[in-house]
């Protein structure tokens, strides 16, 4: 069924997106996507600004209905399912700009996070070991805060609902490097769990440190899949860019 | 005194206005739907009380509580089918939706009850009143609204600060698509919302038609009234409107003193000098994360 996606590790699958294609409007933002997330690994999606990565994760979240193609999970076609019904199965999205809510506190916050949870590792306590800061201001009003803050809640929100599969969109968009690096340490605990993780990323050499897979996305088209240790960066750059550009535009580092 | 007693008569109808905006700011904070037709639901929920109640044997003083749940029922139903279908389209359509909606109530009303007045029955207690001194008489009537008012704003705000379903309207309002992120049925929400909206209007019309005669038209000018409540107090804040209709209620009040004519007047121009100078109301935020 699966059959264009790259092999992956032993994992058990538990998301798989099969030729998707989705508009918007007249424009074709994603075009025939194929791709797999299994338990414990991190499938990064890169690509360029409009290559259709959002629109793929706001797919699977169930924001957008694909024109053609199916979402399946742990063997469930999931593709007609509501946003909504998607979380209690097990997928949840840290949306774009982190989209939290503004007249809430962060423990609130959280607490609608965790209001359709299934059973598992997170919740607020934990949420709290995992970024400690939050505890002390957890009254606060979460617009007060800072952007990596605010991206720290929505990573928080989602965890706490137990998904098995996390999609995070975006999550340096606007965030100092160190602030970067701070967010990205709490993967690895997140996959320790034997949660899926799938990444969209601008910045690809943050997306490709912590991949087990990374996925091309060039003008809505899959353009590379493949591991980060087997892909050279002469080959990512020509997925991300597109091949036929003329020379000196090439010479950009996609980073 | 005559000042004391344009303070408590506004104060007074102040308690009504809020108690029939509270639903007005509701729909409008969570679902963005203003509601043309939240004065008409009110002047129905008064003519079911004076025309239905009294069929299952239910005194007209009672009727509210007969009235209240079928109302939020009716609520429900018309925001998951009606209003929902609306808002799937545009915001636009939901304002024509609305109108619709009053037009069709409105003149319902005349076909079935024709244009003559009517008022809810509630025997002699409508006209006694408690006499302070020789210039201020508070009726009962106005006293109980007002304090049902303050309860019911009070019940609300409580809800929707302490309670889980009430997290859940607020981060709905806040951003429907993050709260479908989060497992939560936004339509679901809206219906519940809604539900609590024409709860709330019923009510408020049972209690215009206890202290006044109304007919089929006299949703409008209540709306107007409720709609300024609302933006005098803030949107988005409880308290904000009960304070507005409050303030509505005595600027209506001291027009009236000079010239029966200029109480609608003064409300108005208090109505306009606030969305003048301070368009956010006087309790409103400007809270907002995703420009």
């Amino acid at each position: 069924m699966s059959s264009d996606t790259t092999d992956s590790p032993s994992a058990p699958t538990l998301l798989s997106v099969d030729h998707l294609t989705v508009f918007h409007g007249q424009l074709c933002a994603v075009d025939d996507v194929s791709l797999s997330v299994g338990a414990g690994e991190v499938l990064t999606i890169i690509g360029a600004n409009g290559a259709g990565k959002s629109t793929l994760l706001r797919t699977i979240a169930g924001l957008h209905r694909p024109a053609s193609g199916t979402v399946t999970f742990e063997g469930e076609d999931i593709t007609h399912q509501a946003a909504h019904q998607r979380v209690r199965v097990g997928i949840s999205l840290v949306p774009e700009g982190r989209r939290l809510f503004a007249s809430l506190t962060l423990e609130e916050n959280l607490l609608v996070g965790a209001h359709r949870a299934a059973e598992g590792p997170f919740d607020l306590a934990r949420v709290y070991e995992l970024f400690p800061w939050m505890k002390d201001r957890r009254r606060g009003k979460v617009f007060q805060f800072s952007g990596g803050e605010q991206q720290a809640v929505a990573i928080g929100r989602a965890l706490v609902a137990n998904p098995k599969v996390l999609m995070l969109d975006e999550v340096s968009l606007g965030l100092a490097p160190i602030v970067i690096e701070t967010i990205y340490e709490v993967i690895p605990d997140i996959v320790s769990h034997g949660i899926g993780v799938l990444l969209v990323e601008q910045d690809v050499s943050q997306g490709l440190r912590v991949a087990t897979r990374v996925h091309c996305l060039l003008e809505g088209k899959t353009s590379l899949v493949g591991t980060p240790d087997s892909l050279s960066a002469e080959e990512i750059e020509h997925a991300y860019f597109g091949a036929d550009l003329p020379d000196n535009a090439t010479q950009v580092q996609p980073s | 005194m005559t000042w004391a007693n344009i303070l408590i008569q506004g104060a007074l109808i102040g308690g009504f206005y809020a108690l029939f905006a509270c639903g007005l700011s509701l729909m409008f904070g969570v679902m963005k739907v203003i509601n043309l037709a939240h004065g008409d639901i009110a002047v129905v929920a008064a003519y079911s009380a004076v025309f239905l109640v009294p069929k299952l044997h239910v005194a007209q003083l009672w009727a509210f509580v007969v009235i209240v749940p079928l109302f939020a029922l009716i609520g429900y139903v018309v925001q998951r089918t009606l209003l929902q279908k609306a808002i799937d389209r545009d915001p636009f359509t939901t304002l024509l939706v609305t109108f619709g909606l009053s037009v069709v109530i409105e003149n319902l009303l005349l076909e079935i009850y024709s244009a003559n007045g009517q008022s809810v029955n509630i025997g002699e207690l409508v006209a006694k009143s408690w006499q302070v001194n020789s210039v201020i008489y508070v009726s009962y009537v106005s006293l109980v609204v007002l304090g049902t008012a303050v309860l019911v704003l009070g019940a609300l705000q409580i809800f929707l600060s302490r309670t889980s379903s009430g997290r859940l309207i607020r981060a709905v309002s806040d951003d429907r698509e993050a709260a479908q992120l989060c497992g939560a049925n936004y339509k679901h929400v809206f219906g519940v919302a809604a539900a609590i909206a024409f709860a709330t209007v019923a009510l408020a019309g049972i209690a215009f038609g206890i202290s006044t005669e109304f007919d089929p038209t006299a949703g409008g000018i209540n709306l107007l009234y409720a709609f300024e409540a609302v933006v005098i107090g803030g949107i988005g804040s409880l308290w904000g409107t009960l304070v507005g209709g409050i303030l509505l209620g005595v600027a209506q009040q001291f027009g009236a003193h000079f010239n029966l004519e200029y109480q609608t007047l003064a409300g108005n121009a208090l109505f306009l000098i606030v969305l003048a100078i301070r368009p956010q109301g006087l309790f409103g935020r400007k809270v907002s994360l995703n420009e």
